[in-house]
């Protein structure tokens, strides 16, 4: 058992709801505005407290039960049904603990209070942790508490409390588990982050073309593919969007002032920005970690050929990276932002290289029969995924770039394309065609435990949020 | 075609309004006031005035033939792109080279740019499903950029030509075959401005 120092405190999830309060677009309102409160500050005690640890080389058994209404209204009712579901799935994402199925404790009461947790029963269950959490109306939305009791001791591992709205209980749940996560492992989680992806589910049509095409637009949701919503509406073919750093823009592709170009929507504010302007065709934007710059390509050089450049994010300072007769494109940053990866045919197929961010140090990385999209890893290990042809169709590789060693995470089921990193490294989304339709995957950095998480028209491209 | 029509309807809609004027023998208004008996009046046996409506539609009528337009540049943008006399050119898998049989569709393509030399044109880069959609953008760029150097070879001036590549992302054909990826890869040539 490790001792660690915890703090019980109080905090607001103003804040946090304020930023899932999203304007999907200018224009939108918000669609949960936060509810203006003042941040209560820190209740600190301070305590010492232990992690739950499991059996020798196991992890922790947790249960999950539903939290406790601690007043009577329906709105507090529906907040305590809906948080333990999803924090139960968002604990068993990272695969830290052994969650026990809701289902075999249903038969178990729900704790009036904190205090009358059945431990006896837990225990029967085998249980290590079992979650206490409760739910109470405040002046302007809701108050949570929640705490993971340690079921041998009968002692509180991890404690918090949030005052919020009850417009949004999935947020309580990716916060809680997120913290969980931080304080029993020491482990960043993804629960409270996002996907963004393009799709056509709006089975709308382009205008002005011969030919019926069908527009894309940009989505976001969270990582686990809930609270999908609409980002642009203009109608057209807007595609590659990426998350800034700090996750409050996303830039992408958009064809809707006919050639293509970089554009930034800023999501919390409705409004957006043209990176690149004029004549050429700019492609694929990738943000430095710092948020500062993007490279993208373009064929701006006059001669049609695709390189990449790097520009300011307010447009200024664009300068050359790459010169190369062949294409260079699909530019990732590396999270140290001293390198870029990107993709160049100049051997004859794509391949994937990596060259400083200054220009200089060009290598080749991949040599497959077809490499593209790399996406760099800022987890603990230094790993870039890619899309390499394997066969009919595409599947989703891993190479590890101190050693050079390659491991292919799909296996042709349907075409696999587009990994992007969750950003603590363990998880990564991509698209499949193995259902059907081209839809957004997320899976385990070993390639197990793939999930499905779009289902409504075709969706492409995904990007996790940093 | 079109015009036939438009002169045989104005010709009907000038027959009607005779009919009309000849129906109503007497305007009221041009009743009150009889011409001034003036000497050069040589017909005094004419109280009515002439009835000036016809001459204005008449002159128009007549040359329907002699004016016959360009049956393709005369219809709008949408119609003209419809029914394009710039033919797209396939490609083979990952290549931008053109084939044989490409260039002889550029040629025509060049020739008939030649004869509307007002026409811009946007080259659209396409690719089949089977790269992967990034690199497909690099891929249909290249392709457009082969299709424009080859008119630009013949003497189309660049000028007139812009590029774009949509990648993969609006196949002609939906299918999963080889024959709906080879009609995917391909350089479409759309007119934008006449």
């Amino acid at each position: 058992m490790t001792v660690i120092t915890r703090t019980f405190w109080t905090v607001s999830l103003s804040a946090v709801l304020g930023a899932a309060a999203l304007s999907a677009g200018p224009g939108r309102a918000p669609q949960q505005p936060p509810a203006s409160q003042t941040t209560p500050p820190p209740q600190q005690p301070s305590e010492i407290t232990t992690t739950i640890s499991g059996g020798p080389g196991a992890p922790p058994r947790l249960a999950v039960p539903d939290f406790i209404a601690l007043s009577p209204d329906a709105e507090t009712a529906a907040v305590a049904k809906a948080i333990a579901p999803v924090l139960f799935d968002d604990l068993n994402f990272e695969k830290e603990f052994a969650l026990i199925p809701r289902d075999t404790y249903a038969t178990i009461p729900i704790a009036k209070s904190l205090e009358d947790v059945p431990f006896d029963r837990w225990r029967e269950l085998n249980a290590d942790g079992v979650i206490a959490g409760t739910v109470q109306k405040t002046g302007t939305g809701v108050h949570v508490e929640i705490r993971l009791l340690n079921v041998r001791t009968k002692l509180q591992a991890f404690g918090k409390s949030y005052d919020g709205s009850a417009a949004n209980p999935r947020l309580y749940a990716h916060t809680i588990s997120d913290e969980l996560h931080m304080s029993q492992r020491g482990l960043r989680g993804v629960a409270r982050t996002k996907l963004t992806f393009d799709s056509d589910r709006d089975g709308e049509r382009m205008t002005g073309t011969i030919e019926s095409r069908s527009v894309k637009e940009i989505y976001i949701a969270d990582y686990d593919g809930l609270s999908q919503r609409r980002v642009t509406t203009n109608r057209s073919l807007n595609i590659m969007p990426t998350w800034s750093p700090d996750g409050r823009s996303i830039a992408y592709t958009s064809y809707k002032r006919t050639l293509p170009n970089i554009f930034i929507s800023n999501i919390y504010q409705g409004t957006m920005e043209e990176l690149t302007k004029g004549g050429a065709n700019n492609y694929l934007a990738a943000w430095s970690p710092d948020g500062t710059r993007l490279c993208f390509a373009s064929n701006r050089d006059g001669a049609g050929n695709i390189e990449l450049y790097v520009v300011n994010r307010d447009g200024s300072n664009l300068r050359r990276l790459t010169n190369h007769p062949a294409a260079d494109t699909t530019p990732t940053w590396a999270p140290s932002g001293s390198l870029i990866a990107f993709v160049s045919d100049r051997t004859g197929t794509p391949q994937i290289y990596t060259i400083g961010a200054d220009g200089l140090g060009l290598r080749q990385i991949t040599r497959e029969s077809y490499a593209d999209r790399p996406s760099w890893s800022s987890g603990t290990t230094n790993e870039i995924a890619y899309a390499a042809r394997t066969g009919p169709g595409n599947d989703i590789k891993v190479i590890e770039l101190a050693t050079g060693q390659v491991r292919q995470l799909t296996f042709g089921e349907g075409t696999n394309e587009s990994p992007t990193w969750a950003p603590n490294g363990r998880h990564l989304a991509f698209t499949s065609t193995r259902s059907g339709k081209t839809q957004v995957f997320v899976m385990g950095r070993d390639g197990k435990n793939i999930k499905q998480i779009t289902s409504v028209g075709n969706n492409y491209q995904p990007d996790w949020s940093k | 075609m079109m015009r036939l029509g438009r002169s045989t309807l104005t010709l009907v809609a000038v027959g009607l309004l005779l009919t009309v004027a000849c129906g109503k023998k007497k305007p009221p208004i041009a009743v009150p006031t009889p011409p001034p008996a003036t000497a050069a009046s040589a017909t005094p046996s004419t109280p009515r005035p002439p009835a000036p409506p016809e001459p204005v539609a008449e002159p128009v009528i007549v040359p329907a033939e002699p004016v016959k337009e360009d049956a393709i540049a005369s219809g709008s943008l949408d119609e003209i792109n419809r029914n394009s006399p710039l033919k797209p050119i396939y490609f083979e898998l990952d290549s931008s080279d053109i084939s044989s049989q490409g260039r002889a569709v550029l040629d025509a393509n060049a020739a008939a740019m030649k004869q509307y030399a007002t026409w811009t044109v946007t080259i659209e880069g396409h690719c089949d499903e089977r790269g992967s959609a990034e690199y497909n953008l690099a891929l249909g760029e290249r392709r457009a950029v082969a299709a424009r150097a080859y008119l630009v070879s013949l003497g189309v001036s660049a000028d007139r030509l812009r590029t774009v590549s949509y990648g993969k992302e609006f196949p002609f054909d939906a299918g999963h075959d080889e024959s709906a990826y080879a009609k995917n890869r391909r350089a479409h040539f759309v007119i934008t401005a006449k």
